[in-house]
């Protein structure tokens, strides 16, 4: 024990002297509601997760300053057959424990993370194997033309075979066959900053890399992450001084501290998109034996005519979402301008809209709502359930939690349910066709829960999903989520924004994702 | 003695059965862990295999089966969501709360009995008036707010405390305590607080109550007739036989004080096990689930039987009675 603090103490002398040349050791110190699950990045399937191990672990391919793809570990790359990309790997790149980065390195990620017991493997679905050219070329084999692999690949870090075999994780851990690894608490990568500990719930301590083999945007030497749950203890500790940053910041707190002094906000609309789905199927839950009302256009129409978004956005939201009338953000591709057009709160238009489809007097429904998951989402379903209603839509709400909540819906046991859709970790709108507008067949349509159905967007979902002409991909996609729009396949509410608070002094930059990257932050 | 030992054995074996039926069958409402598992765009068939793989899609009483196979020959499972042992988890949470609950069983008996001592001797006096009005307040006020107004306080506005986390802890061992730094314990003050006063107020009426009751019995009045002095029977002859109900109470307190922790710890981010439970039960997180209400009831079961055994120590009639 003494000998250790001895050391300890000698590190800190040694360290201060060294920086005492430069100047002080900058230290960050932050804070967000969810924890690190694990440091295996192959291990869990959380996007906060896996953007904290991008400070630790490198892709091939990532998303720079303005979230468009740019080279990583691997500089350049092309397809040499439609199913094959032959990449080009990073020469001098040196993990954490001194180890070289070659291409034996990508292949036993890829393996491992393609392995049955892998958690993530569902993030590389498309990828059949890697193979190794020379030390310093892959190629990697899809299961046929895949359009999105860099997208997929910009989530994938690649980590260390040498030491994985040392360490027994050459496979990762597997819960049905009671395994855990060394990986899950200790992470060896290329990335700009190391692990020095990590405590769950506690805290995790990352110190930069010297030898990164990028150059550095940042300016700081030590980042302390500590998680905090609750919302009201995040926002004392930063104003009591103990925290730098937290993200994200609750909407209801964020008047209160940029009316403090000394302290900031930043916010802008994030990439998830909360929308509703609408039954589709013949008959409602609710009204078994009776046609479903919701299968007449006019009634589609009439419900999202009734929703007065801007209230909501004003009295639920604080003014701080954005409202949309497509089914993707602006910078997701898919995204056009012209799909984007509000459609306009109209009740009466509705009421007579329901009175066309010969519902003059209305129909009862239900709305189920998740009350942990999304920004107010709670509120938001109360809302609309109550504008439903005046337009003559009797609107039953639920709402539970996440847990019982998305499994129930996976079920397909809700007649009208709220969604939100970020397209992560890919970053591209064919997310939302494959997942929410294609029927559940195909391994397509995870999330369809109204069972929406519409030939013209099956074609164009299978379509794009190998067409490799970005340009024309791209055509196919907002030409799907025009005709998701013309047909009411779901009612888009809004953007969720992302709010972050710091000190001044604290200069970072905020991305859509709600990504944290603190590898672009300097501190005063 | 044995016989009494062996029959108590074999209640808390019954009570532990009962415990994980009980939380086992309530896990059907807590949901499913594969929605937490698997990956926002994951397809229907990931997710089914991912329930076979976990054998989800099995009956509850079969599953239960096999938990307690499990259970049985010392294996807890592995946490679904950071595929850790669960054993593992839980003893690196343990000694967070253990030394919470440390500090406010410590507390709140230390401050407790003096005071109710104060107020059973003095009962309209103005100190015992004012305590008494103040021990409603405390009784009545949800953790989470005692905490938060803690935090304001102590934290924000006059920056004397941490408001979150245990500060440095050193290990001894497997064991990381707070204990032997200023940082630690200056972190352990306001949680310790927010969870000690509850029970301080319990402690201190009881023995308020306790106190007055023996003070009236017609041992305590011999004695002040045979002239021996007030010290000596209020402490020596009073608060001891006062005394009995307070360790029973305090004994059964430091259970629920394990249980209650959750709250606190979700206030001041106390890395323990009330928070280990929280994220286990938002993630549905069975084995984590399944080994913490283990561990609580395994708890409760222990220090009901010390507690028991304490009073056949403490007085010796029940010894006579139970041998």
């Amino acid at each position: 024990m003494s000998t250790m603090n001895l050391g300890g103490i000698a590190l800190a002398v040694a360290v201060g002297a060294l920086a005492g040349f430069t100047a002080e050791a900058k230290t960050l110190r932050w804070s967000s509601p969810t924890d690190l699950t694990t440091l295996d990045p192959y291990a869990h399937t959380e996007s906060f997760t896996t953007s904290m191990l991008h400070h630790v672990f490198d892709p091939l391919v990532r998303h720079g300053r303005n979230l468009e793809l740019e080279p990583a570990l691997a500089v350049s790359w092309k397809t040499v057959r439609p199913d094959t990309w032959r990449f080009e790997l990073r020469k001098n790149v040196k993990f954490h424990n001194g180890n070289p980065f070659t291409a034996d390195d990508v292949v036993a990620s890829i393996t491992r993370i393609l392995d049955p017991g892998s958690r993530a493997r569902g993030d590389l679905v498309a990828v059949d194997r890697a193979e190794k050219v020379d030390d310093f070329t892959v190629d990697i084999v899809t299961k046929g033309p895949y359009p999105l692999l860099l997208n997929d690949l910009s989530g994938i870090y690649i980590m260390d075979k040498e030491w994985m075999e040392a360490n027994g994780a050459l496979k990762p851990g597997d819960v049905s066959r009671g395994v855990s690894t060394a990986a899950s608490t200790s992470a060896v990568g290329t990335g700009p900053f190391k692990v020095e500990s990590f405590k769950p719930e506690a805290g995790t301590v990352f110190v930069v890399n010297p030898n990164w083999w990028d150059k550095p945007q940042h300016n700081l030497d030590r980042i302390e992450f500590k998680p905090i749950k609750s919302d009201a203890t995040r926002v004392a500790a930063l104003l009591s001084g103990e925290l730098d940053l937290i993200a994200p910041a609750p909407l209801q707190d964020l008047q209160r501290i940029g009316n403090s002094s000394g302290f900031k906000v930043i916010e802008e609309p994030s990439l998830r998109l909360i929308m509703l789905s609408l039954s589709s199927r013949p008959e409602l839950k609710t009204a078994p034996g009776q046609k479903n009302p919701m299968l007449d256009l006019r009634v589609r129409q009439a419900m999202w005519h009734a929703i007065d978004f801007e209230a909501l956005k004003k009295r639920v939201m604080r003014d701080k979402s954005r409202n949309t009338g497509t089914l993707v953000a602006p910078q997701v591709p898919g995204f056009a301008k012209d799909n984007d057009q509000l459609f306009g709160y109209d009740q009466d238009k509705a009421k007579k809209l329901l009175a066309e489809a010969g519902y003059p007097n209305g129909f009862k429904t239900k709305l189920n709502c998740p009350n942990d998951r999304y920004i107010n989402d709670e509120q938001t379903c109360v809302a609309i359930a109550s504008m439903w209603t005046k337009i003559g839509v009797q609107t039953e709400l639920q709402t539970e939690s996440r847990a019982t909540y998305f499994p129930r819906r996976d079920r397909g046991e809700f007649d009208n349910s709220m969604v939100g859709w970020a397209n992560m970790p890919s970053m591209d709108g064919f997310a939302t066709l494959s997942s929410l507008l294609a029927e559940q067949k195909d391994g397509y349509g995870g999330s369809n829960a109204g069972a929406y159905s519409n030939p013209k967007i099956e074609e164009l979902t299978r379509k794009a999903a190998v067409e490799l002409d970005e340009e024309k991909r791209r055509s196919m996609l907002v030409d799907a989520l025009k005709e998701a729009r013309d047909t009411v396949a779901y009612i888009p509410v809004h953007q969720q924004p992302v709010a972050w608070a710091m000190r001044d002094g604290v200069e970072i930059p905020q991305f859509p994702d709600e990504y944290v990257r603190l590898w672009f932050t300097n501190i005063k | 003695m044995l016989k009494v030992f062996l029959s108590r054995l074999g209640q808390a074996i019954l009570v532990m059965l009962v415990v994980s039926a009980v939380s086992f069958v309530m896990f059907r409402f807590v949901g499913d862990p594969v929605a937490s598992m698997s990956r926002e765009s994951a397809t229907i068939e990931e997710k089914t295999e991912l329930r076979r793989s976990l054998g989800l899609d099995q009956p509850v009483v079969v599953q239960y089966g096999h938990f307690l196979a499990r259970t049985l020959s010392g294996d807890l499972g592995i946490s679904y969501r950071n595929q850790r042992p669960v054993t593992q988890l839980i003893a690196e949470r343990l000694p967070a709360t253990l030394e919470l609950v440390i500090v406010a069983t410590l507390l709140s008996l230390a401050l407790g009995i003096p005071l109710g001592v104060l107020c059973a001797l003095k009962p309209n006096g103005v100190a015992a008036r004012g305590v008494q009005a103040l021990s409603l307040i405390g009784i009545s006020t949800p953790t989470f707010v005692t905490g938060i107004v803690l935090i304001l306080v102590f934290a924000v506005s006059l920056g004397w405390l941490p408001s979150f986390g245990r500060g440095q802890v050193i290990d001894l061992g497997w064991w990381s305590t707070g204990f032997l730094t200023a940082s630690g314990m200056t972190s352990l003050l306001l949680p310790g607080i927010t969870l000690a006063l509850y029970q301080l107020t319990l402690i201190m009426r009881l023995v308020r109550a306790e106190m007055i009751d023996v003070l009236s019995s017609d041992y305590i009045r011999f004695a002040k007739a045979r002239g021996l002095p007030a010290r000596y029977i209020h402490f020596r002859l009073a608060l001891r036989n006062a005394l009995m109900p307070v360790i029973t109470v305090t004994g059964l307190q430091i259970g629920s004080l394990i249980a209650f922790a959750i709250v606190t710890e979700t206030v001041f981010q106390w890395p323990g096990m009330g928070l280990l439970f929280i994220q286990a039960v938002s993630f549905a997180d069975i084995p984590v689930m399944a080994a913490y209400l283990l561990f609580v009831g395994l708890m409760f079961v222990i220090i009901n039987t010390v507690v028991d055994i304490l009073y056949a120590v403490v007085d010796p009639r029940l010894r006579a009675r139970s041998a």
